[in-house]
């Protein structure tokens, strides 16, 4: 211990000193306990929070995009595949954060890139209600795309100059292509750069979203997005404060998207959608022939072989985010609406194809099928006259012959006896329905499950489907039944006057099925609505012996490297409520059509003894448009294998436009050279179907799938 | 028990005494501590300087090797000191203060070198000299000497004196802070103010001192004498947070290296705020974050332990010393190595602001270790020489 020396007295100095020596010790212990004291306070109970921190600051987590499966058709040809190519894209929040708002940044990238300022300002909005294309549709945490496809010495600059362009990345990144062009392009779909919604909403996206990816928004390529995604690989890199990557943590490598090979046949869909597109052309200038679809199901699986809708457009419209006018275009009615697909959610009335619904509905019903039946040009059903088509009459004749001729006036008898069984305007307990019924049945009425999305229903109108249609319009056709119609009285007042008394009669007793209503359902007129899909599904149920499928595009989703193969099986969604009697009746009378009746001009010189078709025509009024034509068929009539429906809305007489265009169809497939005299009603006999390459050979869809290796090459099917 | 040795009969005898002489005669607790600082700091020092490219340290050894090298040589200079009367080193103080003096002009003519936006360095044939660290070792000094040794007789300082001080003090505190050298100006006030409070000045010369530091500080921040970048950084004191990427961003970097190490750490090298370069200066200015975030709380600890033993035992040789010039010298060292021990090591836990100032023993820089080296060893020669134990 310190003692006391003896001359303390004598030196004052160091009584001060040692005073304030002590003192200085316990300063030093004081400030250094402070120190441990801090160090304790930030490694233990903050440990935790900068445990975290510290992570956040090494670990860069990136997602590894996955590359989407492709989209195949049944031999293996491309349908949709991907191309890689350099996007260089922008970081919203930090360009506009900066004082300029990323002006001067944008600026010198409009020169790199050769892209005037104003469109990379553009693109870097975010679209609102207010802003319109171009704009980022995406999420403001997403980098925004502002050029894609750059050549790659453009991107090099960028990507060595980072320090010159904050917030600026150049990235290689798959993208659709489309091989085929225009070739079935609202079935195929498209992708979209995903939403803020979508993101909220799928956690599949959330987790693996790499800030550029898109989503399939319209065909197979929505239905089957998951599967054709694949799941994005995660590489954890440990990174330094320049960002430089030290080493890599941890790697989970991306499994890409599987392909998707389809029923469809390129070949068969090409034949389509020329066949189509070129009787559409016939048609004018006479009818207007706005738009069509033409529809080939495999009725052994109901695979899709090809669905074609007019018009259409070019896929490469969405790449890179489409702009304003090029959107409007696409959703305008003058440009004909091309991403609406007229095949699944178009609806018509399906005039006398329908027929083959009210026939089953009267042979279930008790009116015999070796009866004949009066047709005469025109009945005189509850107060109303209705006539055939252009008026002509047959005197008594089968069934089958009512089909073969398409005689309305047979089916209007059915339509208004089987109304009045039911009650007629009044029913006492539950009505048979027995039409809208046996129309159901035939899948008409409800969607039919198709791998599509934003299917139709289509419409069968009924007593209940009156009363709820009169209930919703009950209150405006009332007001009208009293206040009349002031607008059109101005120019027109008688109009306005029948109008007046319309929507009284509709206020007072709208909810009423009446007799005219039932007698315009018995041959697919007034209030009916199919889809065309729906009617080929109906005909390939007929043609299949009564099995009603879902009908599928997919056919299966194959493993990038062919080892896992996924098939999409056939799913069965009914029987026809008919009997086997009746199937056959009906199938009979389908062959006779191509042959005898209303579409025996279309099939002149068609080689029917080799390849039997069995079908029927329509023709459907609308009031205040044209008659749009309807061709519903299937072939072989002995080994049916596909059915084939063309629609050509305000196209004429289904005999004269759609049935044609079916005609070509089977041509193709079966790889027969339509001779052109058959349009013109020249018969030249079964010489004139010389034989081209036929599209499918032995007449029969795609059984095998295309081979997948395990580099990812795809073997096409030879056929 | 040793005995009072009393004044030296002479030089030569004084300067013959055996090297076994010698070590029978040092402190061996602040001789050991100080070893084991500087064995902890030269495994920081490694750490903090490989590449982080995940390589085996012993593929990177180019600073350590200099630093050992430094250590080297600062520890026989070191004991050299030590075995040198401090009355013989008093008679040259003087002439040790021109020296610095002279050097710090040096490095303000075209001679000196720029690092880290302070001239404060001489380069010659490869050597990188920092005279300003040599400096606070001819303060301490040249203090010890004016203050330690009243003229006239007097028992103890008197304003005379300190006046002289002051003078003594301001041509190298005027230099430091041309270079600009924040952190080494308040290490050479921090000396003097030290030194002058336990001189037994007048009270009034004491508190004025300390209230002219404090207005001093003051009138700086007041009339925006202080770069911006020391303005953002004792702003960012504050809050670190506020600016991670700008101002602030050393030191939350360096809290979240500390914070990070938790009670055991991350292990010697394997500290990965320390090896992604996210902390910088990290061998230098800020080694103690190394300590906090790869030997974790308990390594951490240990230094700052070593360090309040280090002054513990300096302040007890100055209470053993029978002279106010040789206590002196040990409290001028004692507020030298503890005023910047507390900046450095409380820069690193977020309380000081961001000053340049190595940690004694521990940083890299073979001047500062070498000045602190030889400023051990004038203690070390104090306590060998001028105990008051019986």
């Amino acid at each position: 211990m310190l003692r006391a020396p003896d001359d303390d007295f004598e030196v004052p100095g160091r009584r001060l000193g040692r005073a304030g020596l002590v003192m200085a010790q316990v300063l030093v212990l004081a400030l250094f306990a402070v120190l441990a004291a801090r160090l304790w306070y930030l490694q233990i109970p903050m440990w935790e929070h900068y445990r975290e921190l510290a992570v956040a600051n090494h670990h860069q987590q990136l997602i590894v995009p996955a590359t989407r499966g492709q989209i195949l058709d049944a031999t293996g040809r491309p349908l949709v595949n991907n191309r890689t190519e350099l996007v260089v894209s922008g970081d919203y929040h930090e360009l506009t954060g900066m004082e300029d708002g990323g002006a001067k940044v944008l600026a010198d990238l409009s020169e790199v890139l050769d892209v005037p300022l104003e469109e990379l300002q553009q693109r870097m909005r975010l679209c609102g209600p207010e802003v319109s294309r171009p704009c980022w549709p995406g999420s403001p945490y997403q980098p925004v795309t502002l050029a894609e496809d750059v050549e790659p010495s453009v991107a090099l600059q960028i990507m060595e100059r980072a320090d010159a362009f904050p917030g600026i990345s150049a990235q290689a990144h798959a993208v659709r292509e489309y091989p085929q062009g225009e070739h079935g392009s609202q079935m195929l779909g498209y992708l979209q750069p995903v939403t803020q919604e979508e993101l909220e909403a799928r956690e599949d996206l959330r987790t693996q979203f790499t800030g550029i990816d898109q989503v399939g928004r319209d065909g197979v390529e929505a239905v089957y997005d998951a599967q054709l995604r694949g799941t994005a690989g995660k590489r954890v890199l440990g990174v330094n404060n320049h960002g430089e990557v030290m080493e890599v943590i941890s790697e989970t490598p991306p499994e890409p998207g599987m392909h998707l090979v389809t029923h469809v046949d390129l070949g068969v869909q090409k034949v389509a959608e020329e066949a189509l597109a070129e009787g559409m052309a016939n048609a004018r200038p006479r009818y207007k022939a706005d738009s069509g679809a033409a529809i080939v199901l495999d009725v052994r699986t109901g695979g899709v072989v090809a669905m074609a809708s007019l018009p259409t457009y070019d896929p490469a419209i969405w790449r890179g985010g489409i702009d304003q006018e090029t959107f409007d275009r696409m959703l305008s009615e003058e440009a004909g609406e091309p991403l609406l697909s007229r095949a699944v959610q178009g609806t018509y009335p399906p005039g006398s194809t329908f027929k083959v619904s009210s026939l089953s509905a009267a042979a279930e019903n008790g009116y015999s099928l070796r009866s004949t039946y009066a047709c005469p040009g025109s009945v005189t059903l509850a107060g109303q006259s209705y006539s055939n088509y252009e008026g002509q009459g047959q005197g008594p004749l089968t069934l089958h012959r009512a089909i073969v001729v398409s005689c309305n006036t047979v089916f209007y008898n059915f339509g208004y006896q089987m109304w009045k069984e039911d009650g007629g305007l009044h029913p006492e307990g539950e009505p048979k329905e027995a039409m809208a019924n046996m129309a159901r049945g035939f899948g008409f009425g409800s969607p039919t499950g198709i791998d599509l999305p934003y299917e139709t229903g289509g419409r069968i109108p009924d007593r209940e489907w009156k009363r709820t249609f009169w209930q919703e319009t009950r209150e405006n056709n009332c007001y009208r039944g009293q206040h009349g119609y002031p607008e059109v009285a101005e120019t027109d007042p008688s109009r306005a006057a029948y109008l007046k008394l319309l929507a009284y009669e509709q206020c007072v007793e709208g909810f009423e099925w009446r007799a005219n209503e039932a007698i315009n359902f018995s041959i697919g007129q007034g209030d009916v609505l199919v889809s065309p899909l729906q009617l080929a599904n109906a005909y390939a149920a007929i043609a299949n012996g009564g099995t009603l499928y879902e009908p599928r595009i997919g056919k299966a989703l194959v493993s990038a490297d062919g080892t896992r193969v996924q098939p999409i099986e056939p799913v069965v969604r009914g029987k026809l409520p008919i009997s086997d009697e009746t199937l056959r009746y009906l199938q009979d009378a389908l062959t006779a059509v191509p042959k005898e009746g209303t579409a025996r001009g279309a099939f002149a010189g068609f080689p029917q003894d080799r390849v039997s078709v069995a079908g029927k025509t329509g023709s459907a009024d609308v009031e205040g448009r044209q008659v749009s034509s309807w061709f519903a068929s299937y072939a072989p009539a002995d080994d049916p294998q596909f059915a084939i429906v063309v629609l050509v809305s305000q196209g004429g007489t289904g005999g004269m436009t759609a049935a044609p265009i079916a005609r070509a169809i089977y041509d193709g497939i079966y790889g027969f050279t339509n001779a052109d005299a058959a349009a013109a009603g020249e018969a030249e006999g079964e010489e004139g179907a010389t034989s081209a390459k036929p599209l499918l050979p032995g007449g029969k869809p795609t059984e095998e799938l295309p081979t997948i290796r395990p580099d990812g090459s795809i073997d096409v099917l030879d056929r | 028990m040793s005995t009072y040795l009393g004044a030296p009969r002479t030089r030569s005898a004084e300067l013959g005494r055996s090297a076994a002489g010698l070590a029978r005669r040092l402190d061996w607790t602040l001789v050991g501590s100080v070893a084991v600082l500087c064995a902890v700091g030269s495994l920081l020092v490694w750490s903090a300087t490989l590449p982080g490219d995940g390589g085996h340290p012993l593929d990177s050894t180019g600073h350590l090797r200099r630093h050992l090298l430094h250590l080297a040589v600062a520890w026989v200079l070191c004991l050299l000191v030590a075995s040198v009367d401090h009355r013989t080193i008093r008679a040259y103080a003087p002439v040790a203060y021109l020296v610095t003096i002279i050097g710090l002009v040096l490095v303000l003519t075209p001679l000196g070198a720029v690092i880290n936006g302070s001239r404060g360095w001489i380069v010659v044939g490869g050597f990188q000299f920092q005279p300003s660290e040599l400096a606070k070792v001819g303060l301490v000094l040249i203090l010890a000497t004016l203050l330690g040794e009243p003229r006239d007789g007097e028992a103890r300082p008197m304003t005379r004196d300190v006046l002289f001080c002051l003078v003594v003090l301001t041509a190298p505190l005027a230099l430091v802070m041309a270079q600009p050298d924040l952190g080494t100006t308040l290490v050479l006030g921090a000396i003097f103010l030290g030194t002058l409070t336990l001189s037994g000045a007048p009270i009034v010369w004491v508190a004025g001192m300390l209230a002219c530091g404090a207005f001093g500080a003051f009138c700086v921040w007041w009339f925006d004498m202080l770069e911006p970048y020391q303005l953002d950084r004792i702003a960012t004191l504050m809050d670190p947070a506020a600016d991670p990427m700008g101002a602030g961003y050393n030191s939350n970097q360096a809290l979240i290296a500390v914070g990070s190490g938790g009670f055991n750490g991350t292990g010697l090298f394997q500290g990965e705020q320390t090896h992604g370069r996210f902390v910088p200066e990290q061998h230098t200015d800020f080694i103690f974050t190394v300590a906090g975030e790869e030997l974790g709380f308990t390594g951490a600890v240990l230094v700052i332990g070593l360090f309040a033993l280090i002054l513990w035992r300096i302040l007890r040789i100055a209470q053993g010393c029978e002279q106010p010039y040789p206590r002196l010298l040990c409290v001028g060292v004692a507020a030298w190595f503890g005023f910047q021990a507390f900046i450095n090591i409380g820069m690193g836990l977020g309380i000081m602001p961001v000053t340049g100032l190595p940690l004694p023993f521990v940083s890299y820089g073979g001047t500062a270790i070498m000045a602190n080296m030889i400023a051990l060893g004038l203690v070390l020669g104090v306590h060998s020489r001028d105990r008051g134990f019986a």
